[in-house]
């Protein structure tokens, strides 16, 4: 029991932390201590990373195996909770100007990843689901805090209903499974699947991929994506787009190879379906969008297609690949937010790509910065995004799925439309009513950041391809 | 010095840190430092990569001056050149201080303008020294991003369209040969292009989905390169691209695409599709043989009713460049020989044609044809120089333009008679258009009122046609200069390909007897 307690006290540490401020605040400062409380929030979050990377290697199972922690666990733990960080500095001062930071918003944010840490450790359906869970009704309670305004309240409303019909979708698979493998440990669900998988088994499956399809929002699991985007308040659709697609991603490659790995023709077809039908949806519905965040939805729903790429590839580079993938993904997204927080027009948030137009002569420092991002996201090398790119389509290709690799790159230029027309507005659009973005020194750091991440990593990566290399390994066996 | 390659890639790099970094402000000081800034960058990268030359041994078949560094995913940064990319790098390096020059009387955003032309130039010299395919892949892709901005900003009143026509149309065909190179990656476990080379891909006939694919993998792998080649190329019929973004990008940018960033189609030919895969290569070569035709004659025909003197001269390139595809393809000495010399002559003849162009759009801002008219009245000098490319654009004796034709013609003639007749009567329909542009323009009475003002040329403008002019007619008199360091590398190339298609022709021989 010690020893278990011992394995996830950093979970236990971040769960103390939330219940106690929740109790502190609501009998003291309330909204006033908003601003300081992300500060510590996020603090907390980039110590808590910093503890779990450093603390060594190996694989460690707790309370029988349903909790895992190994490497993969750790590499997924890091960036979620980098990222989660990231996003909360970013929105501070976005929502305290527009009076919405409420107390309940980094708690909330810190509950939600307790939540995504116990998905990304799961080695059992009930803590799969239990983290799951964790995560989603933080999450639903997010996207409506804008209580006042009619389209954050429909994002979460939308987001709450289809959510709990997967959830519903993913708790039926873990019945048929349970009661075909008659246990809900991953160790014994492979064992009941090795060699011929009985065929309740296989459903489960399907209705577990589906449950976890919508969390990455992989078509045609979509639906909510861009509604919730567009609806809730810019630092939410922030975080939606990085922390719980990196948790997700994680928990699909801990379902698929842990409790599945012994059939993986039999999930794979599915996975690259998915990954097809997201990546041609997300290239040709963004066509169309002049909402920028509604824009990234849709991107991001391309940019899981990728992911998923490098997992229905099925090996252990498959496994490297989609978390090199999510990395840079989740680096590029905090970058190109951050430039999305910061537009403006007299204090009203501005989300129509066609205010940027000419935005370069104005802010050349940005624009540039922006233009970084835009072709990254669009996979044009020299940039990160195309070693993404590089790594998955490797993935699909020694996986026997070439077809798929042919499919994506055809995607990825559909996609690049997109992006380039952003960079058209910025660059060689006609006058326009102009936006500002002079505001957040925090928001110019991060988005200058992370475009020179993106111009920079090319040389090494910073280490994150071994990283993943050895994450991937403890994964897959 | 053993980095000498990555230094003079990257000096023009560094030069456009420093301005986009160092220069603040947008008054004409500040322009003028930009321009001073690139023209000096991309004269120190001219001198630089002369000792390139000068250290460079044509009898050496191999890569030379080679770098080698670890990276990323079992790549690595490996730089080298030899007898087929060394003219490359020294026409890349030769031809940009003078498009710089060209853009002496750009205005607007001068410090962007000059960055993005700095950053094009490390990005092309990195497509000829590559040594690892993914590094390849990276510099030729990367080069569309400045291109994309140079149309898009600086170009004319249609620059939206053809910006995003060139960007998208040249990305599709290169993506394709993104998933070739993985799958090459893939089975010969390698990036890198030395060992490429040597290694042997699957060239067994196969079927997928009912269709017998002869020529196996190095045949679908060739069509994936060729995607790309062709459009970069641009071969008739997916040339459409080049006249719009021609006719839109400013007078430097259609300089650089005209003399350089063609040449990297040709180049990808010689060193990837012919020797990697070269059974696909015998496969394919009527077909690619009979496009070079079609777009030699097909295109000079457009030509003939072009209204656009840019757009003109954009189809004129597009049919030169059928010359040099059909010379790669003939496979033998004359043949590759004669593409190479066509590629360099070509980039000094139709960068000069396109900034002829470029001094009376400057004076008159119209590309229209009808626009001029007796010009030699009042412009004498002008109507000199556009009367020496014009003839060396058609291919007359003694400019470099007769030569790359000629070899191409005796090299194609040897492998298909009738491909070599087809493209012969191009040499005429090319004499045609040219000759005929010219005399609208310049001959005839000076009857326009808009032209009775115009200034001939001045100095600056003189002195960046002068080196064009001498290397035209060196070449053109004594071609050895070209072939003397192609002919080696050539040769090995050449006789590789011959023994592994050898070696593959018995193999299925040997396969169809046992059964």
């Amino acid at each position: 029991m010690q020893a278990d307690l011992s394995i996830i006290l950093p979970e236990i540490v971040l769960s103390a932390y939330a219940l106690l401020a929740l109790l502190g605040v609501a009998y003291t400062g309330q909204d006033r201590m908003a601003g300081m409380l992300v500060w510590v929030t996020a603090g907390l979050f980039a110590l808590l990373a910093i503890w779990i990377g450093a603390s060594g290697t190996g694989t460690r199972t707790a309370f029988g195996g349903m909790f895992n922690d190994d490497g993969f666990a750790r590499f997924a733990k890091v960036m979620i909770l980098l990222s989660a960080a990231a996003v909360l500095v970013l929105g501070q001062d976005y929502m305290s100007r527009r009076g919405i930071l409420r107390f309940e918003y980094p708690l909330l944010v810190a509950l939600a990843v307790v939540g995504m840490m116990v998905m990304v450790s799961a080695g059992d359906l009930m803590a799969l689901y239990m983290g799951l869970e964790l995560q989603s009704l933080s999450l639903y309670v997010v996207a409506s805090l804008r209580r006042d305004s009619a389209k954050s309240t429909e994002a979460g409303l939308k987001y709450f209903v289809l959510g709990a019909l997967s959830s519903g979708l993913l708790l039926y698979g873990a019945s048929l499974i349970y009661g075909f493998a008659g246990t809900t440990l991953f160790s014994g669900i492979i064992a009941a699947a090795e060699g011929q998988a009985p065929i309740g088994l296989l459903i489960g499956l399907v209705f577990v991929i589906s449950g976890l399809a919508f969390k990455i929002s992989a078509v045609p699991f979509h639906m909510w994506t861009p509604d919730v985007y567009e609806g809730a308040p810019t630092p939410i659709t922030a975080f939606f787009a990085t922390a719980p697609k990196m948790a997700a991603m994680g928990l699909f490659a801990r379902v698929v190879h842990d409790a599945f790995g012994g059939v993986v023709a039999d999930w794979q077809q599915v996975l690259a379906l998915l990954a097809l039908l997201s990546m041609f949806l997300g290239a040709f519905a963004a066509i169309g969008q002049t909402d920028i965040k509604r824009l990234m939805a849709y991107s991001s729903i391309a940019h899981m297609g990728y992911a998923l790429m490098g997992l229905a590839a099925g090996t252990v580079f498959g496994v490297q690949a989609m978390l090199i993938y999510m990395a840079i993904y989740v680096t590029m997204n905090v970058g190109t937010f951050a430039f999305i927080l910061s537009m403006e027009r007299d204090g009203q948030p501005v989300t129509d790509i066609r205010s940027l137009a000419l935005y370069s002569r104005a802010e050349p420092g940005r624009a540039l910065a922006m233009l970084i991002l835009l072709f990254s996201l669009a996979g044009v090398p020299p940039l990160l995004g195309f070693f993404g790119k590089l790594y998955v389509l490797r993935a699909a290709y020694e996986g026997g799925l070439g077809w798929l690799a042919i499919a994506g790159v055809v995607a990825s230029v559909i996609g690049a439309f997109y992006y380039l027309r952003i960079v058209f507005y910025m660059y060689f659009g006609e006058e326009g009513t102009g936006v500002e973005t002079g505001r957040s020194p925090v928001q110019w750091a991060f988005l200058m950041g992370s475009a020179a991440v993106m111009l920079l990593g090319i040389v090494n990566m910073f280490g994150v391809e071994a990283m993943a290399q050895a994450a991937a390994a403890t994964l897959v066996n | 010095m053993d980095n000498l390659l990555s230094i003079v890639t990257f000096i023009p790099a560094v030069a456009a840190a420093i301005l986009a970094v160092f220069l603040r402000g947008q008054d004409a000081a500040a322009q003028r430092n930009a321009k001073w800034v690139a023209l000096i960058a991309t004269t120190l990268t001219f001198v630089v990569s002369l000792f390139i030359l000068f250290q460079f041994d044509p009898s050496n078949t191999g890569f030379q001056m080679v770098e080698e560094r670890e990276w990323l995913l079992g790549l690595q940064y490996k730089m080298g050149v030899d007898g087929i990319s060394v003219l490359f790098v020294m026409l890349t390096t030769f031809i940009m201080p003078l498009t710089i020059a060209a853009s002496w009387t750009v205005t607007t955003r001068v410090k962007e303008y000059m960055i993005a032309f700095l950053l094009l130039e490390t990005l092309m010299l990195g497509v000829f020294m590559a040594l690892d395919l993914v590094l390849f892949y990276l510099f030729f892709e990367a080069g569309l991003i400045p291109m994309f901005l140079i149309i898009g900003i600086w170009g004319g009143r249609e620059r939206i369209y053809a910006s995003f026509k060139f960007f998208l149309y040249t990305f599709l065909g290169s993506v394709l040969m993104l998933v070739a190179m993985v799958a090459m990656f893939s089975d010969a476990g390698t990036t890198d292009i030395a060992d490429l080379l040597k290694h042997e891909f699957e060239s067994e006939t196969f079927s997928i989905l009912g269709v017998h694919v002869i020529g196996g993998m190095q045949t679908l792998m060739f069509l994936a390169f060729f995607a790309s080649f062709a459009v970069k190329m641009p071969m008739w019929p997916v040339h459409t691209w080049l006249p719009d973004a021609h006719v839109q990008a400013p007078t430097a940018g259609s300089v650089v695409l005209a003399a350089i960033l063609l040449k990297m189609g040709g180049y990808g030919f010689l060193r990837f599709s012919l020797p990697m895969f070269p059974v696909g290569t015998e496969v394919l070569t009527p077909l690619v043989l009979w496009m070079s035709a079609i777009a030699i004659v097909y295109t000079s025909l457009v030509a003939l009713a072009q209204e656009d003197m840019k757009k003109l001269i954009a189809y004129s390139s597009v049919a030169h460049m059928g010359y040099v595809t059909m010379g790669i393809f003939a496979a033998n000495q004359q043949g590759v020989d004669g593409a190479i010399f066509q590629m360099i002559s070509h980039g000094f003849i139709s960068g000069a044609l396109f900034l002829c162009v470029g001094v009376i759009y400057d004076r008159m801002h119209t590309r229209e044809i009808d626009a001029y008219g007796g010009l030699v009245n009042r412009m004498p000098a002008y109507a000199l120089i556009f009367m020496f490319f014009t003839m060396a654009n058609v291919g007359l004796p003694g400019t470099s333009g007769f030569v790359g034709e000629f070899l191409t013609l005796v090299g194609v003639f040897q492998v298909n008679t009738w491909v070599a007749a087809v493209a012969t009567s191009g040499v005429i329909l090319s004499a045609a258009y040219a000759l005929w542009l010219y005399r609208r323009v310049v001959f005839g009475d000076l009857i326009k009122e808009s032209l009775r003002t115009i200034t001939d040329m001045n100095k600056r403008e003189r002195a960046i046609f002068a080196p064009l002019v001498v290397m035209t007619l060196l070449l053109g008199v004594y071609p050895r200069l070209v072939t003397d360091i192609t002919g080696p590398s050539v040769e090995a190339l050449i006789s590789n390909v011959e023994t592994a298609q050898a070696v593959a022709q018995a193999a299925t021989q040997l396969a169809e007897t046992s059964h």
